[in-house]
């Protein structure tokens, strides 16, 4: 790794004129990704900037029906905190990485990064999540724009998400077994007046919201309305792990177990 | 170089660290606790655990400036001052939950964290929460013995040898 300038942030403030003044610095949430990155020098940043000082940026705030957590949370408190709230994603937050990863790793480091098999972009496309910056606030539909890329700006600093409390959520997710990361994950999310349904680590243009399957749901809430659907393998990741049309396959699959835990009992 | 004090098995400690350095070379380089092991250097592998103000963490995956003013638990610090093993321990010596020794430290760590807010872990529990630590030599079926033991459990299913 590169040497860096170490520097933690006691505000957002202080963190973004860091940013402002010096176009090479870099912010550091959890590092759970960022840290093996620049392991292997693909990273190499003149500064990091530590937002995990940064009270402002922690913990969970439930208001109604909507439930906004700070970016400097950390998986396990989002497993831990948001059971009795938005079950869903706690059982999502419970199953990232590994117990170590989910205590150090946020869930703003996360969406920042919008690796293509994260799991928490599916959560916050799915339920139409608000993205809350130190400059503006950005639905998930303007957000997730592509493998590693989002709408934030040069500087702009992801301080907190906020979701819209589904009726019942699912996320299902079929690991690769080596990496356990999500060879194809999805999230189902129901509303009173709609369902959401994302998919992740099946595109090369990254997190996605599978229209038709929401369509369907929207109609008929059971694992029939989506069993007999596909979609097309043309830009589906292929790997020595599965090809595109396994992929492919995988999302109406998946998408039908979530409905099926969602309404058996 | 900047100067990095924490508190580390109860004892405050510093020394200087870059911002590179990471918590698990600290430990290791510049306090000499070599009991924090560093198997992978690439977050997979969970031999360098240790706990951060009551977390387990992957201390190769953390910079040891960020652990400024934070308590730290290392491996050293489980057995008590007269040498007599923590419960975890003495469970992974009597259930033989180690071969070569190497990913121990971690899984001990990992372990004290499980059975803190997990007092009594189903095997499956156990499963999903050794899921960042790894093993090659046991096959995994005398640490879970371990935990189960160390848990005043019955070994049920497992108390076999075959």
């Amino acid at each position: 790794m590169h040497n860096f300038e170490f520097i933690r942030a006691t505000s957002v403030a202080e963190a973004a004129e860091i940013l402002r003044d010096d176009p090479e610095a870099g912010l550091l949430s959890g590092g759970q990704t960022l840290l093996p990155t620049m392991k292997q020098r693909l990273a190499a940043p003149s500064k990091l900037v530590s937002l995990t000082a940064i009270e402002a940026l922690k913990g969970l705030s439930q208001e109604g029906d909507s439930l906004t957590i700070g970016g400097a949370t950390t998986h396990a408190e989002v497993a831990e905190r948001a059971v009795g709230i938005f079950p869903g994603l706690a059982s999502l937050a419970g199953r990232i990485g590994d117990p170590a990863v989910r205590n150090r790793g946020t869930i703003g480091g996360s969406l920042a990064n919008n690796d293509p098999a994260a799991c928490y972009p599916a959560a916050a496309l799915a339920c139409g999540a608000m993205m809350v910056t130190d400059r503006r606030e950005i639905p998930a539909d303007d957000y997730f724009l592509g493998v590693f890329e989002t709408a934030l700006q040069d500087g702009e600093i992801l301080t907190a998400v906020r979701f819209p409390i589904p009726e019942a959520a699912c996320y299902q997710k079929f690991i690769q077994p080596a990496s356990r990361f999500s060879m194809v994950a999805v999230f189902v999310a129901r509303f009173a007046d709609r369902v959401g349904v994302a998919v992740t680590g099946a595109s090369e243009d990254g997190v996605f919201r599978w229209a038709e399957g929401e369509a369907a749901l929207g109609a008929a809430f059971t694992p029939d309305a989506v069993q007999g659907l596909s979609l097309p393998e043309t830009g589906m990741i292929t790997d020595s792990f599965g090809t595109g049309a396994f992929r492919a396959h995988l999302i109406p699959v998946l998408t039908a177990r979530a409905v099926t835990s969602l309404t058996a009992g | 170089m900047p100067m990095v004090t924490m508190t580390v098995n109860g004892q405050p400690r510093s020394a200087e660290a870059e911002g590179r350095t990471l918590l698990s070379q600290f430990l290791r380089e510049a306090l000499g606790l070599t009991g924090t092991h560093v198997g992978c250097d690439t977050s997979q592998c969970g031999c360098c655990i240790v706990e951060v103000d009551g977390r387990a963490v992957k201390s190769c995956a953390m910079l040891a400036q960020e652990a400024e003013g934070a308590r730290i638990t290392t491996i050293e610090g489980q057995a008590a001052e007269d040498g007599t093993m923590s419960k975890v321990q003495a469970a992974f010596v009597q259930e033989q939950g180690l071969q070569c020794g190497f990913c121990t430290p971690g899984m001990v760590m990992s372990v004290t964290e499980l059975l803190r807010h997990t007092p009594k872990p189903s095997i499956d529990e156990i499963k999903h929460h050794l899921e960042g630590n790894i093993c090659r030599c046991t096959g995994y079926r005398n640490i879970i013995k371990a935990v189960l033991v160390a848990s005043d459990q019955p070994l049920g299913a497992l108390a076999s040898d075959h």
